[in-house]
């Protein structure tokens, strides 16, 4: 019996050990907006999930498709039932790492330009996504932005041939993680 | 005992070991599943000519325009129908996104009428999740077409109420269906005889073919007396959907495109060949600016 407290104790603590710094926010905005011809799409979603483990850079997102809100309501019903069908859907996640991660100097006051690249999964297909991201440090508040452009067709993402030529083919995408939190491990 | 305690222990450790470094956001994900509204279990407020479960969004101005043409019976002189036709256009505007209210004017015995549409319950899943959607459409209709009869019928003699329930769900992505049990009052009813308040029990339904068409079925049968050349209102149609405006194009026995008009006064046989080919289009007009 006190073997198996011994080899609890060993087991927890060598999990412990791998446990390190990480940030998280619930509260992220991501947005898209495309230029086109007949109209402008664009949307925002504040309840963005995301996760930053330091030590070695791996940083995932998680957002609600059906989160994002449009002005027009009806463009809205149309984002969700006909182009990114978010019922079948209903979750975009990106899983990649920050390179250069544990140099980024989290105690004092500064920006640092980074490199981000990993797979972003949406309407059921995943793809690689490379961009630069802008974390700064400010007060000992720690934020990030970025942005990046994809091509729906990527994603198989089908615009109907009738508006084809006036619907943009690519969107940009913005990231903005206004404040992250420091996790607790549990 | 001890060790198969020990494995069982040790197994159980290694495995959240193990859950842990496949994501990190399982370490700050919400396990409770968040309420989600089910939309679009229709591509419009009207399956064809009843109305459905769907609601206008808030400050959307829906103009419809409806036409139906003679029956294709009629042969080839009047050229399968389509030499005659019967229009309504209405104009619904979604107060709230739960509340909508519209007009309408029909040619047929130029009735205008006027509605009141609003969604008690709406479909949905997750935290108290709702398997249905309930919708209470109420309306007041008055023909304003000239009488011929000796004593001219006054304004509360042309006119008409009914009030309709709809109770409807989205079974998946491609299958919807609605009942809608309707009572319709006419202060003077269309045949000597007819009764002036008539229940009538409807069904609708939506089979998706593609993201952007489905096909739709309207029926109601109407309970009570009415004249013997009456029947059921049946409609089949296809629902085509291009951005803001949806085309339904249908094949139906009523005439009439208001409640009234097609419970109490739809004659002809849908199934030997008393049908006219129809189409609705509506198209949605954004009315100032959405803010949730």
């Amino acid at each position: 019996m006190k073997s198996l407290l011994v080899l609890n104790l060993v087991v927890l603590f060598s999990v412990n050990s791998t446990a390190q710094t990480k940030y998280y926010s619930k509260a992220g905005i991501i947005s898209f907006y495309s230029k086109s011809s007949m109209e402008n799409i664009e949307a925002s979603n504040n309840k963005l999930v995301s996760i930053w483990d330091v030590s070695n850079g791996q940083i995932e997102f998680a957002v609600l498709m059906k989160g994002f809100e449009f002005e027009k309501a009806l463009m809205q019903e149309h984002f969700n039932e006909n182009y990114v069908e978010s019922s079948k859907y209903p979750k975009a996640l990106f899983n990649g790492t920050i390179e250069k991660s544990n140099a980024i100097a989290l105690l004092s006051d500064n920006i640092t330009t980074v490199q981000v690249k990993g797979l972003l999964t949406m309407h059921g297909v995943t793809n690689s996504v490379s961009t630069t991201a802008i974390i700064t440090i400010k007060n000992g508040v720690v934020s990030a932005v970025s942005k990046f452009t994809i091509a729906l067709a990527d994603y198989k993402i089908s615009i109907p041939l009738l508006v084809a030529d006036k619907i943009n083919k690519t969107i940009t995408i913005t990231i903005n993680i206004p404040a992250f939190q420091l996790l607790i491990s549990k | 005992m001890v060790k198969v305690k020990a494995i069982i222990l040790l197994s159980f450790i290694l495995l959240t070991v193990q859950l842990k470094a496949q994501s990190l956001l399982k370490d700050i994900e919400d396990s409770v599943a968040v309420k989600e509204k089910i939309t679009g279990a229709f591509k419009s407020t009207r399956v064809i000519n009843a109305h459905s479960i769907e609601m206008l969004h808030k400050r959307n101005l829906d103009v419809r325009i409806m036409h139906r043409f003679g029956f294709i019976s009629s042969g080839v002189k009047q050229l399968y129908g389509l030499d005659n036709a019967a229009m309504r256009i209405s104009f619904d505007y979604g107060l709230t996104d739960n509340t909508t209210i519209g007009f309408g004017r029909s040619t047929f015995r130029k009735e205008l009428d006027l509605f009141v549409k609003t969604r008690i319950v709406q479909q949905s899943t997750g935290v108290g999740a709702m398997p249905v959607s309930l919708v209470v459409a109420a309306g007041d209709l008055v023909w304003t077409e000239e009488s011929f009869n000796m004593v001219k019928p006054n304004f509360s003699d042309r006119s008409s109420y009914y009030v309709q329930l709809i109770l409807g769900r989205k079974f998946s992505s491609i299958f919807s269906l609605q009942l809608s049990p309707i009572l319709v009052h006419s202060s003077t009813a269309v045949n000597t005889g007819d009764d002036k308040t008539i229940f009538a029990m409807g069904g609708g339904a939506r089979f998706k073919v593609s993201k952007r068409m489905a096909l739709t079925l309207d029926y109601h049968h109407p309970f009570g007396v009415l004249n013997q050349i009456n029947t059921d209102p049946l409609s089949v149609g296809l629902d085509i959907e291009t951005g803001g405006h949806v085309f339904q194009l249908q094949f139906s026995n009523a005439t009439g495109m208001n409640e009234r008009a097609y419970i109490t006064q739809t004659t002809g046989n849908f199934f030997k060949g008393d049908i006219r080919f129809g189409f609705n289009l509506s198209r949605i007009f954004n009315i100032g600016k959405h803010k949730k």
